[in-house]
């Protein structure tokens, strides 16, 4: 199988990761359950892991790196932890469900939502962002990149003006951590949303939230957490008051090496590759007959080709990519509703080829040769 | 039976605070170890940092250390 769905996960991890994850589960016992040689070594880990992800976003504090299963839990917290019905809210419409579904149970509690507009090429225009500015808008919720298009948004802009208004900013960093430097001091970040099996390649079921100083987020869930157990209400002190339950020690171990592995590769060496990749395969489609390429191609962004062939329907190219060439993509709606509206493809859906740093150009090549096929049937 | 000495104890808000504690004194090459709080402390759980009662001082005050929930001497 080719993989190129890799805004879906990255299913190749580096081989660190697949022995980390192997020796914690022969290793680790509870974090702060008891203090016992097993319960210490997760404890060890697990902090370990929250001080490298603190470096890796430039945060400034270990004990506001808080763990969770994915980034849609991660930006569940934040969303529904700071803001509440009396709040107006922007976002935009490149967002996933992940931000879109919590923002429309906010709204359906008597918040106001405003989101900015995207074009038919997927791109916004950042200066429409002061008209969207009412009295009581309390945050910027929104992805770092499409997981549509691969078009990427302007964070530091963003943080610039959620600072200059009093603005929090969370950030869905779903489909850049890993291969997009993200500072959460320097692009004035209040909360940093990331997901750990995608581009940071650790095992599915990580993920968490780093916390700028200062931005105090209600627990989302309240529960065990070895610690402070006669207190009726969660502890406040981060990260426990973010953390009830048994963390996923094995896949923060897991999480850990891949840090380890992104820092040694380096994530600018990252980004080049799977961008080259990205621009190999754009080359290739773009003037083919038949085939409409979706995305803005002009700068930065993520590694991601989104098109469709003729009035195909995205699932069959996707089916024929597989089943005939091998080849494994992603169809459909990619959870990104208002994304496909904007692009004017939410009946046909979309084919969204997605790189990774373990594709190869002999792959983008196979891929482009199939789509080439396909288009000319 | 464990031959009882007077021991400081430091406990933590959060276990995070207290593996923090631990890297800290490793690193620095400060006396003692992370144990069970002692009951006679609080009976909240978590994990404390015990060592010799005769270190509070260098302990309490280290350079980095995380916020203390509370500093207690006992004899363990």
């Amino acid at each position: 199988m080719i993989y190129l769905d890799n805004a879906a996960t990255s299913l190749r991890k580096p081989d660190c990761v697949v022995q980390a994850v192997s020796e914690a589960l022969c290793s680790l016992g509870n974090v702060g359950r008891g203090v016992n040689a097993g319960s210490l070594s997760a404890a060890r880990v697990v902090y370990g892991t929250r001080e490298k992800l603190s470096a890796f976003f430039g945060g400034d504090d270990p004990s506001r790196v808080c763990f969770t299963c994915n980034s849609t839990e991660a930006l569940n917290i934040a969303i529904f932890g700071l803001l509440g019905p009396e709040d107006h809210i922007i976002s935009t419409d490149l967002e996933h469900n992940s931000v879109l579904r919590p923002l429309y149970r906010l709204e359906d509690r008597g918040a106001a939502l405003s989101f900015l507009a995207a074009d038919r090429r997927g791109c916004v225009d950042y200066d429409a962002l002061p008209g969207l500015l009412r009295p009581n808008t309390r945050a910027v919720v929104c992805t770092h990149a499409s997981n549509l298009t691969g078009n990427a948004l302007d964070i530091r802009r963003i943080g610039a003006f959620c600072r200059e208004h009093g603005l929090l900013f969370i950030l869905d960093a779903s489909q850049t951590a890993g291969s997009f430097p993200i500072h959460v001091a320097k692009d004035n970040i209040s909360v940093l949303c990331f997901t750990g099996h995608k581009g940071l390649m650790g095992p599915q079921g990580t993920g968490g939230l780093v916390i700028a100083p200062g931005v105090e987020i209600r627990p989302f869930k309240t529960g065990g957490t070895g610690v402070q157990s006669h207190l009726r209400a969660q502890p406040e002190a981060y990260p426990t008051r973010l953390e009830a339950g048994t963390l996923n020690g094995h896949g923060i171990a897991g999480l850990s090496a891949a840090v380890d592995f992104l820092r040694e590769t380096g994530i600018e060496n990252i980004h080049r590759h799977e961008t080259a990749l990205m621009r190999r395969f754009y080359e290739g489609v773009r003037a083919v007959p038949g085939v409409t390429v979706y995305g803005d191609f002009d700068r930065e962004r993520a590694p991601i080709v989104t098109l469709n062939v003729g009035d195909m329907d995205s699932g069959e190219v996707s089916d024929i990519l597989m089943e005939d060439f091998g080849i494994a993509v992603r169809s459909g709606a990619h959870c990104a509703p208002r994304m496909h509206a904007a692009l004017g493809t939410t009946v046909q859906g979309a084919v969204r080829f997605s790189f990774g740093y373990f594709n190869t150009a002999a792959e983008a090549d196979t891929a482009v040769r199939a789509i080439r096929s396909i288009a000319e049937e | 039976m464990r031959e009882r000495k007077p021991m400081v104890v430091f406990t933590f808000h959060t276990t995070a605070a207290a593996m923090a504690m631990e890297k800290l004194c490793k690193a620095r090459g400060l006396p003692g170890r992370l144990g069970p709080t002692p009951r006679s402390v609080t009976s909240d759980c978590g994990i404390a940092w015990l060592a010799p009662a005769s270190d509070r001082e260098v302990l309490e005050n280290a350079p980095g250390a995380p916020e203390f929930a509370g500093v207690y001497e006992r004899e363990l």
